[in-house]
């Protein structure tokens, strides 16, 4: 074992702690832990040496694995551990695109978020083939990404995506200029979720321990998060299939949660509530009152909306057995979060990363009997609704216990611990996200990585479609509804 | 069926009557009201993008991204609920101590003849997300959704820029985005118009520093109106885009 060790979720380790392998042993050492990657990146040596981190997650002893292999000068390229892995592909892809070192054999090595316009997409000849060019802006609101569909007729055959419109930067503005306004701003629909993260690797690194009151603030605004945008969801679904009532109601009943989250903070998206230290806003008893009452009403609303839904058979049509991801192939490419449990693949680091509260307040893990297709990705954010308000609840109650703590703690202007390294996950209503930070001797950020979930998933929408017809691929897209902008950083 | 039509009667009428005067909770960070005479010096290095100026002191709406640092720490800054924050100006985004919310939404967007009698009735926008983090997007979807409904006013979000009378620009326009940026005005019919939507749009937001922004579309097109927020409120855009082509004054 000397060859990797283990850390913790939230908890910093020495930098000279952390092993170096032989790149020729990578493969090996990778096949033999046997777990699914969640960080995999690389970092100015100096003397022209680039060190590749590799982070595996062991979800069921809530551990993560952590290497590392060092490339010199003149070493530009390894074996490829996708040959073995799947799920490695994307990360390599980065890996590659960043360092220019290359994974030898791997399937597919193009571009991650730049090069657009030269790269050659992928081309299948035929008379009755032909291809479908959309973006990179949309038909709708949305964040612009390309697609390229090649086709039989109605039915896809394949599609490709291509991102890095969005590209900003973002990986180094967090080591010149690291804030919680910029950790926000990355992800503008998991404010709270990314913002948590960001916040999460600063108290590691400046070593504070936050309160009970401030920890339950965020959580509940983590699982408001996740109400708000699953409503929204079902919403954009409905609407996707024309089923207008669905998507009238879902938008209202959103409405109502994102404007307690207004009252609670002053911004419908949770803006301003975390900070490095605690959180900026206490809840005072009639918001917190208020929000009660209001939270009964939106599972009420929504329990009678989505069983109307539900019993409609020319919805069922439409939302059964289209974009489906089985459970075998869900696990091999790696999915993570909402796309994965909907596969059938139990994956949630709320649970798997547990903090105290989940034992002290209860919450218990219930599985999800999901096939992949988009009714498991409508059922499933219903699921998840009910579950996240009744945590909410539960939360509000426990704060009661609280009042006289602080929300901000002392020692936000600690400096950063020198030569560390700390990993936080939080599960955001997508799935994990991962924030990675290193300091160096001066006690600054010398690395910052962001793993947003959708740089697992965007490849799980291009298997969904397959063999779907090509009017489909808006509602595929929409239940699995990624980002642009956390996967392009 | 019938619990279709069950549902459609519990809903009742969830839209907004008078959206021009519609309430705001207090809780809202919006206009900021400026106080000459309180003490500043907490506020050194507090605004994470700038635009905070201390001497004198003064806010670049264009900038600001209403996070509330500055208004937690010091009495000189109070962010009220004010929502009508759009202009047709960039200067006039700088508030002042001496600016009020009332005078400011009186004088802030100055409106052409042609603009109103052209759109005045009927304006499709084409929306380019140049980067945005998907906060504005949301909120400018919330806009057509059956609270805030602003098809009723004949605003609407078009798919194709073929048929738009402008686009909307949120996000810091990225170097990747440059082009199918420019392209997609030029792809608008004229005469048309810009908005720039959000902190990013207009300043660069948090982003101003980074590498890998084109900005060069902003000097080379005009720009029509920009409206402040991150992400924008519904409310300010909607009212902002009805004051730029009724022609009035909210």
């Amino acid at each position: 074992m000397a060859n990797w060790i283990k850390i913790k979720n939230n908890i910093k380790v020495d930098l000279g702690k952390i092993p170096i392998i032989s790149k020729n042993n990578l493969r090996e050492e990778v096949k033999n832990i046997g777990k699914r990657p969640i960080g995999f990146f690389g970092k100015d040596w100096g003397f022209g040496c680039v060190r590749l981190f590799i982070i595996l997650a062991d979800d069921s002893n809530s551990e993560f694995y952590l290497s590392s292999v060092v490339f010199s000068e003149n070493d530009k390229s390894y074996e490829s551990l996708t040959q073995d892995i799947p799920a490695f592909h994307i990360f390599e892809r980065e890996f590659y695109e960043q360092f220019g070192i290359e994974p030898l054999n791997h399937p597919w090595l193009k571009p991650v978020r730049i090069n657009q316009d030269k790269y050659p997409f992928f081309e299948m000849t035929g008379e009755e083939v032909h291809q479908v060019a959309v973006g990179p802006i949309h038909a709708g609101v949305i964040e612009p990404g390309h697609f390229r569909f090649m086709c039989n007729g109605e039915s896809v055959y394949h599609l490709e995506i291509m991102l890095g419109y969005q590209h900003r930067g973002i990986e180094e503005m967090m080591i010149k200029n690291p804030s919680n306004q910029l950790a926000e701003s990355i992800n503008g629909d998991s404010v709270i979720a990314y913002n948590t993260a960001y916040s999460q690797t600063m108290e590691a690194l400046k070593g504070i321990e936050i309160s009970n009151k401030a920890q339950l603030i965020r959580k509940a605004a983590l699982e408001m998060e996740r109400i708000a945008i699953h409503i929204g969801d079902m919403g954009a679904i409905a609407g996707d299939i024309a089923y207008l009532m669905g998507a009238s109601v879902f938008g209202a009943t959103r409405t109502l949660v994102i404007n307690t989250m207004l009252e609670i903070c002053g911004s419908r998206f949770g803006r301003g509530l975390v900070t490095v230290g605690g959180v900026n806003y206490d809840i005072p008893d009639d918001v917190l009152n208020r929000a009660l009452e209001t939270l009964s009403k939106v599972a009420k609303d929504v329990d009678r909306m989505t069983n109307t839904m539900l019993k409609n058979s020319t919805v069922m049509s439409r939302l059964e057995k289209t974009g489906t991801v089985s459970t075998e192939k869900a696990a091999e490419i790696g999915l993570v979060g909402m796309a994965a449990r909907a596969s059938g693949v139990e994956l949630d680091s709320r649970f798997d990363y547990p903090d105290k509260w989940m034992s002290e307040l209860g919450f218990e893990r219930k599985p999800f009997k999901g096939v992949g297709d988009v009714n498991s990705r409508f059922k499933l954010r219903y699921k998840e609704i009910k579950e996240s308000i009744s945590i909410v609840k539960k939360i509000f109650a426990k704060l009661k216990d609280y009042k006289d703590e602080l929300i901000i703690t002392e020692g936000v202007n600690n400096k950063l611990s020198s030569d560390s390294f700390v990993i936080s996950v939080v599960e955001g209503w997508r799935g994990e996200i991962v924030h990675i930070a290193m300091t160096d001797i001066n006690r600054k950020i010398s690395k910052y990585k962001i793993k947003d979930p959708s740089f697992n998933n965007w490849y799980g929408l291009g298997l969904a479609v397959r063999n779907n017809g090509i009017s489909d691929f808006p509602l595929c897209n929409k239940s699995f509804n990624l980002s642009y902008s956390g996967n392009d950083l | 069926m019938f619990d279709t039509l069950k549902s459609r009667i519990y809903q009742g009428k969830q839209y907004i009557k008078d959206i021009e005067n519609a309430p705001m909770r207090e809780q809202f960070r919006g206009f900021p009201q400026l106080c000459a005479n309180a003490d500043t010096t907490c506020l050194e290095g507090v605004c994470p993008t700038g635009a905070l100026n201390l001497n004198p002191l003064s806010i670049d709406m264009g900038k600001c991204t209403f996070c509330g640092a500055c208004g937690r720490c010091s009495e000189a800054v109070k962010f009220t609920a004010g929502y009508k924050l759009a202009s047709t100006c960039h200067e006039k985004l700088v508030v002042t101590p001496e600016t009020t919310y009332e005078e400011y939404v009186k004088s802030a967007i100055e409106t052409k003849g042609e603009i109103v009698k052209m759109f005045g009735h009927s304006l499709k926008l084409r929306q380019v997300s140049a980067a945005g983090c998907n906060g504005c997007e949301m909120e400018l979807n919330a806009c057509s959704n059956v609270n805030f409904d602003m098809g009723r006013f004949g605003i609407d979000f078009v798919a194709s820029p073929r048929h738009a009378d402008g686009i909307v620009i949120t996000g810091p326009i990225s170097e990747n985005m440059a082009y199918a940026l420019e392209d997609c005005y030029k792809s608008v019919p004229d005469p048309k118009i810009v908005i720039l939507c959000g902190a990013c749009a207009i300043s660069g937001g948090v982003f101003q520093e980074s590498t890998k922004l084109n900005r060069e579309f902003l000097e080379k097109y005009p720009i029509d109106l920009y409206i402040p927020g991150c992400p924008v409120h519904p409310l300010t855009f909607i009212n902002g885009v009805l004051g730029f082509i009724k022609g009035k004054n909210n």
